[in-house]
């Protein structure tokens, strides 16, 4: 009688050790994995180095709007045209965005989009600059 | 090539493009800027062939010779007279290759390591928004103003009811399909965005009518530059950014320019005035009885003959009847007799800014005798000769002394105060603004009724005997 209830308190034991080492397990689990999340975001922390690229980005454009204002103002009014056609010339530095999109080897939507924009911003490029010294050279002294 | 250096050489070719516009500053440092603005560009697009993600060649150089070539035929070959319309289509296609470099990096982000396909950051996707929208606008915008220049599309303004409330849903819609993009990155609201802008860009330019193109011109010059801003975010690419910035700046600043020379605001121009416009030309009656005192070529030779000092006054007319030769060769002879001749240009003469300066070069006038309206304005008192030549609203003194007209404010070339005012024109008709001009009435005035090319050349063969 006594021998069967011993076994029986050995028994629940036993489950209750199992129950319980499956928990500390799970425990464990979870433990690890929050761990190694910490240590992903400081990786990722340390790497972006608190300034995100975009207001990088703004710093750069609006300095670079200062210097456009004050360069800009300081072109001659008879040299209006030639500066537009120049303008829009360099705008077309557009074509660095469409050369990444057709340099990838595989045929693909984005790689047509990229060479039809290359193509674009080539005409630019070329018209606007050749134009542009057509002009200019109109503005020679005359002897 | 490493990123540090490929992003040296950016900063390379940025610096070429400010010094390339700062040559801009006079006529002798200008041809060097452009080849520095060449340069900065063949450094910019080697430095991205070089870079890891350019694997194939092949497409990309056939792209380069095909646009090259076309723009490079087109640019010899325009007409000085049609350059404004020439730089409206150039707008229209560095709008159009925003449009196609935002949708190849929405396509596929790994090219410009800006993420996976459906795992595009906020950030990027809002550039990406910014730089499609102002890039759709500027290509149909700029496609409008290109018809208007050419005569393609009629250059009066389309008006009808509710065009703000129409111009104001589309912008709020843009902005909704933008807010869509960013957060669930669907392509189909991407290019819901493109559709609508090319709306817009057409909507917005349609009622604006043809005398107000230098300042359209102008805005979409700076709109192309802020699509290439966009565009350089998205790809966080300095160059890109800098250049767009700077490309940006100068077309606002042209605008407000030719804004000031108009005595406008950009959003009178842009939203047309809400139809005050229209009754403006019944301001000045009673016209019909008064006399205008009518001369001959021979009239003119014999004045201009006689004076010490010249001052031409030329305007868009003078482009249109292709008179800047005989006007050229009328200069040469008067200066040969001792004459003193000088030209005055107002900031709105011609359909883009500098557009007169750049007629007048190509008919060799030295630039030296070519000047601002401020730099000459206090001459025309002690001038003999205002020689007006296709111009009309620029000299017209009710500018300043009739607060009722809808020209008051802005400012002309005060040609009212030369000994003698000769006006080359075809008719009586008004100018742009649709009002009479006070100074054909004046006593020291001469109209020169014909055509501003035969005139001259008439003028010319009185001087010749």
């Amino acid at each position: 009688m006594a021998d069967q209830s011993v076994a029986q308190n050995a028994n629940e034991l036993r489950d209750a050790a199992l129950g319980l080492a499956e928990k500390a397990a799970k425990l464990a689990d979870s433990l690890a994995s929050g761990a190694s999340d910490a240590a992903g975001t400081a990786a990722v922390a340390v790497q972006g180095s608190g300034v995100s690229p975009t207001v990088l980005g703004l710093t750069v454009f609006v300095l670079a709007c200062f210097v456009g204002y004050y360069v800009v103002w300081k072109v001659t009014p008879a040299l209006h045209s030639p500066l537009m056609a120049v303008t829009n010339a360099i705008s077309s530095v557009i074509i660095v965005g469409a050369l990444l999109a057709a340099g990838p080897v595989e045929m693909n939507f984005s790689k047509m989009m990229g060479f039809i924009a290359v193509v674009l911003a080539s005409v630019n490029i070329f018209g606007g600059f050749i134009v542009a010294q057509r002009m200019l050279h109109m503005f020679k002294k005359k002897k | 090539m490493s990123e540090n250096l490929s992003a040296f050489l950016y900063l390379v070719a940025s610096v070429c493009f400010i010094l390339s516009l700062r040559g801009l500053s006079s006529p002798e440092s200008a041809r060097t800027g452009n080849i520095l603005g060449m340069v900065g560009m063949a450094i910019a697009i080697f430095t991205t062939l070089a870079s890891p993600a350019v694997l194939s060649y092949t497409t990309i150089i056939v792209g380069i010779l095909i646009g090259g070539a076309i723009g490079t035929v087109i640019a010899l070959k325009i007409q000085m007279t049609a350059l404004p319309q020439l730089v409206a289509a150039f707008h229209s296609l560095v709008g159009l290759a925003a449009v196609f470099v935002a949708g190849a990096a929405l396509y596929s982000p790994g090219a410009y390591g800006i993420g996976t396909a459906g795992n595009i950051g906020a950030a990027s996707l809002i550039e990406m928004g910014l730089g499609v929208a102002i890039g759709a606008i500027t290509f149909t915008g700029s496609l409008i103003a290109f018809g208007k220049l050419q005569g393609i599309v009629s250059g009066t303004p389309v008006r009808f009811k509710g065009q703000h409330m129409l111009n104001l849903a589309i912008g709020i819609a843009i902005v909704v399909f933008g807010v869509i993009l960013v957060v669930t990155e669907s392509h189909m609201a991407f290019w819901i965005l493109v559709a609508l802008a090319l709306v817009l860009g057409v909507t917005l330019i349609i009622p604006i009518g043809g005398a107000d193109m230098p300042v359209v011109v102008s805005m979409l010059n700076s709109y192309s530059g802020w699509a290439a801003c966009g565009i350089g975010f998205t790809l966080q690419n300095s160059a890109l950014i800098i250049t767009g910035a700077l490309v940006g700046a100068s077309g606002a600043i042209l605008s407000y320019i030719m804004c000031k020379g108009m005595n406008r605001s950009i959003f009178n121009v842009i939203f047309g005035g809400f139809g005050a416009e229209g009754e403006a030309a019944a301001g000045a009656g009673g016209d019909g009885d008064r006399s205008v005192k009518s001369g001959s070529a021979d009239d003119a030779s014999f004045i201009m003959k006689n004076a010490s000092s010249v001052i031409i006054v030329p305007g868009y007319g003078m482009a249109v009847a292709q008179a800047q030769h005989a006007l050229r060769e009328m200069a040469d002879i008067l200066k040969a007799e001792g004459v003193k001749v000088r030209y005055a240009i107002h900031p709105v003469a011609g359909r883009m800014p500098g557009h007169m300066n750049v007629l007048l070069a190509e008919a060799s006038v030295p630039y030296d005798d070519v000047l601002e309206m401020e730099e000459i304005n206090r001459d025309f008192g002690s001038a003999d000769v205002a020689f007006v030549i296709g111009a009309n609203d620029i000299t017209n003194p009710a500018a300043k002394t009739d607060p009722a007209s809808p020209i008051f404010g802005m400012p002309i070339l005060e040609v009212e105060k030369a000994k003698t005012v000769l006006f080359v024109k075809r008719g009586m008709s008004a100018g742009y603004a649709g009002i009479q001009n006070e100074l054909f009435f004046k006593d020291n005035t001469m109209m020169l009724f014909g055509d501003a090319k035969k005139m001259c050349e008439e003028i010319v063969m009185h001087l010749d005997n």
